[in-house]
This record gives C-alpha cells, sequence and structure tokens, in this order.
C-alpha cells in the first residue's frame, strides 16, 4: 500500500513529471509555478531524470521548444502561469494544430494589469479556445494523478492532442499537503514508452505545419474539433483505468451531495473544496444545496453537465475570470448557452469571485447564495455581479 | 479532399508534393517573347522568382505556365524588351 506524505503540492506535481519519465522539458520560471520548473531542474542534474532540461530566455521560446522536442518523438513538459502563458499563446495555438501531445501544468494566476501574482482564472481563460484538452484539479493528489493521466491521455493513438493540467496558484502551487505517490514500477506499467503517430525522423521525412490555403484551412479546423470532441471516451476511459489501478476515480463532471439539491454551486478547481465545507455547512442549517465541479473544461462535457443538473432550480456559478463587457463570466456564458435549448433550464445566477487571490471563504457562499434569492426574486438573473467588489 | 482525409496534425507523408501545385492557376497576365529582340542572356530565366522560365531547345525562353504567375518580373528585367505581358484569356 502506497504511503501517503506531507509534501507541496508543487512538488508533488514534480514527482508525477519524473515517474512519468519524460524526455524532454522546457520551461521558463515564473510566480507561483517555479517551484515545479526548480525542482525539474534537480532531478535531471542529479541524475535522478534521464531528460533533456532546456533553459529558455522566454515562454515563447519554451513552447516553440516543446513543439520540436514533441516533434522529434519526445515526451516532452512544460508549465507555466499567467504572463508565461499570454507570451507562449501564439505556440500554444500550433501545438494543438500540430497535434504535439505535450503536457503543460498551469499554475493559474491573474494576468496584469494591475500586475498581480494571485490565483485566479483569467490566464486559462485566455487560451480557452486554444484546443487543448483542458482539466482542473482540486488538491495536491488530484494533480498528481491527473498529471499522470494527461500523459497517457494526450499520447493515446485516438487522441494525439496537447493537455493542461490546471493547478491553482499558492492555494495549490504552494500549500503542503498529504499526497499519496505511486512507485515506478506501477507507472511504468500504466504509462507505457510514447510511440509516436509522426515523428520527425530523416530517414522518414514528413512535413509538419504546412501552410493551408482557403480551400482547406475549414477541413483543417473541422478535423481539430472533431478530435478534440472524440478524446472524451479516452479521457474517461483512461481516467477508469487509473481509477482500478489507485482506487482515485476521476470524472468530468462531479457532483457533491447534489441529491435532493434545489441549488448547486458550480466550481472548478481548488475552490471545490471549499465549497464543499460551504455545502455542509448550509446543509446542516437545512438548505437544499450542493455543489457541481467541472473537472473537464476541453472538450466540454455536455452530457454529463446535462445528467448533473437535471432537476435543479438554480445554478449558483463562480466564475474566476471577467469577459469585459461581456454577457457574464466565461463559465456562466458557457452553462447558460449549453442549457438554451431547454424548457425547464435551471435559472443560471453568476457571481465573479476569487480574483487574484481574494478569499472566497465558506461564509461567502452563504452570502452568494442569499445574494442569488433576491437575484431571482426581482428577476435581475441576467449578467452577472462581481461579489465582494467595494461600492 | 475532406476533412476525414487529413492526417493526424495535418502531416504530409509526401516529400516534395508542394510541386503539384498548379500556381499556373494565379496568372492572369501570361508573358510572350519576342524573338527577333530576344538575345538569349538568360536574364528572365535568373529573375524569375518562381523557378517557371526554361530554356527551349533552340535556346530560346519560354514560361512553364504549370507554375507561372505572371508576375511580370522577367518583364521588367528584360535588357532588350523581348518580353511582355498578354491578357490570359478564359
Amino acid at each position: 500500500m502506497p504511503k501517503r506524505v506531507g509534501m507541496e503540492v508543487s512538488i508533488a506535481a514534480s514527482e508525477a513529471v519524473r515517474l512519468a519519465n519524460v524526455d524532454a522539458i522546457a520551461a521558463y520560471p515564473i510566480t507561483p509555478q517555479t517551484h515545479i520548473v526548480e525542482h525539474l531542474s534537480e532531478f535531471v542534474a542529479n541524475g535522478e531524470l534521464d531528460a533533456e532540461f532546456i533553459p529558455v530566455e522566454s515562454e515563447h521560446s519554451a513552447m516553440s521548444v516543446c513543439c520540436g522536442t514533441s516533434a522529434a518523438g519526445a515526451r516532452t513538459f512544460t508549465c507555466t502561469s499567467s504572463q508565461g502563458l499570454a507570451l507562449m499563446s501564439e505556440i500554444v495555438f500550433i501545438a494543438s494544430a500540430m497535434q504535439l501531445p505535450i503536457v503543460m501544468i498551469l499554475a493559474n494566476r491573474s494576468l496584469s494589469g494591475p500586475l498581480s501574482i494571485w490565483n485566479d482564472h483569467t490566464d486559462v481563460m485566455l487560451v480557452r479556445d486554444c484546443g487543448w484538452i483542458q482539466c482542473f484539479g482540486e488538491n495536491g493528489q488530484e494533480i498528481f494523478d491527473l498529471t499522470l493521466c494527461a500523459f497517457k491521455i494526450a499520447e493515446d493513438h485516438r487522441v494525439i492532442l496537447p493537455f493542461i493540467v490546471n493547478m491553482d496558484g499558492f492555494i495549490l502551487s504552494h500549500v503542503i499537503e498529504p499526497v499519496e505517490l505511486l512507485d515506478q514500477e506501477t507507472v511504468d506499467k500504466f504509462l507505457p514508452v510514447y510511440k509516436p503517430v509522426y515523428r520527425l525522423d530523416p530517414d522518414n521525412p514528413v512535413t509538419m505545419g504546412a501552410f493551408a490555403m482557403p480551400d482547406l484551412y475549414t477541413e483543417t479546423k473541422k478535423a481539430q474539433d472533431e478530435r478534440l470532441k472524440a478524446s472524451k471516451p479516452v479521457i474517461e476511459e483512461i481516467w477508469k483505468e487509473f481509477g482500478d489501478l489507485t482506487g482515485r476515480y476521476y470524472s468530468p463532471i462531479e457532483t457533491y451531495k447534489a441529491e435532493g439539491a434545489k441549488t448547486l454551486f458550480v466550481t472548478m478547481g481548488g475552490f471545490s473544496e471549499t465549497a464543499s465545507t460551504a455545502v455542509d455547512m448550509m446543509r446542516e442549517e437545512g438548505e437544499p444545496v450542493g455543489l457541481c465541479k467541472i473537472r473537464l473544461w476541453r472538450p466540454f462535457p455536455f452530457e454529463d453537465f446535462w445528467k448533473a443538473v437535471k432537476g435543479v432550480d438554480t445554478l449558483i456559478v463562480i466564475d474566476r475570470a471577467t469577459s469585459y463587457g461581456g454577457p457574464g463570466g466565461p463559465v456562466a456564458s458557457e452553462l447558460r448557452s449549453a442549457l438554451y435549448t431547454w424548457e425547464d433550464a435551471p435559472k443560471v445566477v453568476d457571481f465573479i469571485a476569487g480574483l487574484a487571490g481574494r478569499d472566497v471563504a465558506p461564509g461567502d457562499y452563504k452570502k452568494m447564495y442569499q445574494r442569488a434569492q433576491q437575484r431571482i426574486a426581482s428577476g435581475d438573473i441576467a449578467g452577472y455581479e462581481i461579489y465582494g467588489v467595494r461600492e | 479532399m475532406t476533412w476525414k482525409d487529413l492526417n493526424i496534425g495535418c502531416v504530409i507523408t509526401e516529400p516534395g508534393n508542394a510541386a503539384e501545385y498548379k500556381s499556373g492557376d494565379w496568372r492572369s497576365m501570361r508573358p510572350i517573347w519576342d524573338k527577333d529582340r530576344c538575345i538569349q542572356c538568360g536574364v528572365c530565366y535568373i529573375f524569375c522568382p518562381d523557378a517557371a522560365i526554361y530554356k527551349t531547345e533552340d535556346n530560346y525562353f519560354e514560361a512553364d505556365l504549370y507554375y507561372c504567375k505572371g508576375c511580370g518580373i522577367c518583364v521588367k528585367e528584360c535588357v532588350t524588351g523581348a518580353i511582355r505581358l498578354v491578357e490570359e484569356e478564359e
């Protein structure tokens, strides 16, 4: 039986990358992702991980190098955060179009300005439509598990797509938690050596990243969209296989105390744990509330979401990014759209909360619940409200 | 070609198949050589950005219309004014 050890979540994430036996790492340190890069460079320097660690001068170069190593057939890892993601974003879209199965941990942090190093989801929403598989973990164990699974999913020949594991900056990255690691033998059995479908090989030359004329570009986008959507059953299959191996099962949408609930909070990432505590507290007080956690953000699991919210009156969505001048936070906007054709769809009440590390404590969920009742009573549920802003 | 025919990542497995692409389709004007003025210097051949000008058996020059885009650089560079562009008809 593997032992649970207390360790910083960034260290657990690095351990997952080491156990995955990656061949190439290119990354540029940026708060709050730094400990992952530092730890991985130590592994390589100490000979504990036989990989090329390629120091680069920027994140744009980091992602460019990752595309090169992945195209050459190397299992490739990078990690970044906020401004780093913004800088590499040009290449992020190219990696998915070229179907290079790079795994990236994104230590979620707000985008400047004003300059802030703290946690929210504005960075990942910048690349929402980048075509990578994107999932969220809510604690250290999940980050470790999801990172290992990410390599297997990304490299599966039915998928071959890059993968972002979202890990909330500081509230996960810098927190020490009990994490159960796996031994190398178990991981090797679960995650065999990467076998690329195509790779850069002088004996078998291929063209990668070619130009597409207007008469072909549309077909390439259709293929990319279908490919990402088709990854969902494989993601579920591999998460199931991981669950059978470890007893820790993951699903695209997960619920907590949703049975009999009239209202569900909808959260992603680390906030889900606080929301669970809030739900426990409110349930004790007799409020019919539960929690719906979106684990898989892309491809969006519509069927699972519909199943999870069927029969519920209200969804209180906690958005952690703003769409300035838009219809609401990115999550609520999508959920409203997903529910649009439903005759008796639940009402979607959107709160933008927890921007740039501002705490959202269990009591705040209760306040949002009360505020949602007021908004519903007054018919004010279109749009969004920035929770806790000083007026 | 439908979207289902594309390889993973749009990889092209046949090296050099860009040669199949008919850039001559872009052409609206076609270069014509006047053999009376041509001194067979080959300046047009050297300047053609698409290497679409070839030498004929009698040492004059002609455009390979599969690739010639009708850009007119040969017309501009010709020392004796032996090349002119004529309207491409349907």
